[in-house]
């Protein structure tokens, strides 16, 4: 799938009005996605997974850091998320159809907190930027 | 096919099944399940199981309805609904405006996942996102889809017989896969989240996942 200008216009612009929300947007994320998906928190067994957990934030932080560097480099998700690539494919080895999981809750996210910014065009963007994302993350798994 | 469940039942302190008592073969569509072994209940339906009770490896106790190892999907039959979940899925639904909810819904699908359009030939217009939000057509069906719902939600203890009926239309004259089914069901909660802000909360999220999940396992149950 291909990210169209108008693709790439709409989603840069939902990162920028998330701003400095995305590490909030990322720790949500992971808590709704737990909550949503509890098969999701067996790649956490070594997290405290409880509400406010301090680990879920910073992961969140960082999940949302890779979202807003991929954004930011949009004409190319593959080389920006190169190492993270790398890291998922040898190491962390997360099974591909949890990236559309992550997806829908940061939809979700994305959509209890700004319902004015998520048009339905908009929502389009980011759901196809959101596979484009999982895409390149597991690109190399095989 | 008795050899097949013989060796499986003998495998040694029959751990293949422990843990493995409802069987899926799809994303579990009322995860969290109870994970009690399956009940052999008068599920009847001929031609697809022997209808016998096994008992499981000697001393262990357990025993497994057959149907559970030949149909998997069956082992999720009952869905348990949490008084919580109950009180989260009315509350919301008693808010929803059903007609604008529904169109909207319906717009996002074919808008998000245009593939999904393929459905709707006569529905006319449906060339751009504009069209589609505008589309009499797509407001009047996006109603209907989420009426429908409604009837869901009226009857959660009893979704596969509330469903068999459309669940055969889908099939049968619809053609409709049932993929189609989940992903409407995600976009709905988009909407509803959009809708609602913060009152739609993690565990309000995780409730109508499991209930759009539930009932588009429903809506799938009578394909052949």
């Amino acid at each position: 799938m291909v990210l169209s200008s108008a693709d790439k216009t709409n989603v840069k612009g939902v990162f920028a009005k998330i701003g400095g929300h995305a590490e909030d947007y990322g720790a949500e994320t992971l808590e709704r996605m737990f909550a949503t998906y509890p098969q999701t928190k067996t790649y956490f067994p070594h997290f405290d997974l409880g509400k406010g957990s301090a680990q879920v934030k910073g992961h969140g932080k960082k999940v949302a850091a890779a979202l807003v560097e991929a954004a930011n480099h949009i004409d190319d998700i593959a080389g920006a998320l190169s190492k993270l690539s790398d890291l998922h494919a040898q190491k962390l080895r997360v099974d591909p159809v949890n990236f559309k999981l992550l997806g829908q809750c940061f939809l979700v996210v994305v959509a209890s907190h700004n319902p004015a910014l998520l048009t339905p065009e908009v929502h389009a963007s980011l759901d196809k930027f959101l596979c484009a994302v999982g895409t390149v993350l597991t690109a190399k798994y095989r | 096919m008795s050899c097949v469940l013989g060796s499986l039942l003998s495998d040694s302190q029959g751990s293949f099944l422990e843990g493995h008592t409802s069987l899926q073969t799809d994303p579990c569509p009322a995860s969290p399940a109870p994970r009690t072994p399956p009940s052999h209940g008068p599920s009847g339906r001929p031609g697809r199981g022997c209808g016998q009770g096994i008992k499981g490896p000697a001393g262990s106790g357990l025993s497994y309805g057959v149907c559970a190892l030949l149909q998997p999907s069956r082992a999720a039959t009952m869905v348990h609904w949490s008084a919580e979940e109950k009180q989260l899925i009315s509350s919301v639904w008693g808010k929803v405006n059903v007609e604008e909810c529904g169109a909207e819904a319906l717009a996002r699908l074919l808008i998000v996942y245009p593939w999904t359009q393929r459905f709707f030939d006569n529905f006319g217009n449906l060339s751009s996102p504009t069209a589609i939000i505008g589309n009499p057509k797509v407001r009047a069906h996006g109603k209907k889809v989420l009426t429908s719902f409604g009837e869901a939600i009226k009857n959660l203890d009893n979704l596969k017989a509330t469903y068999s009926k459309l669940s055969e239309l889908h099939c049968d004259k619809l053609h409709v896969d049932p993929e189609n089914f989940r992903l409407l069901g995600d976009i709905l909660i988009i909407v509803l989240a959009a809708h609602f802000g913060k009152d739609f909360g993690p565990s309000c999220q995780a409730t109508w996942q499991k209930l759009v999940g539930v009932v588009a396992h429903a809506l799938a149950h009578k394909y052949h």
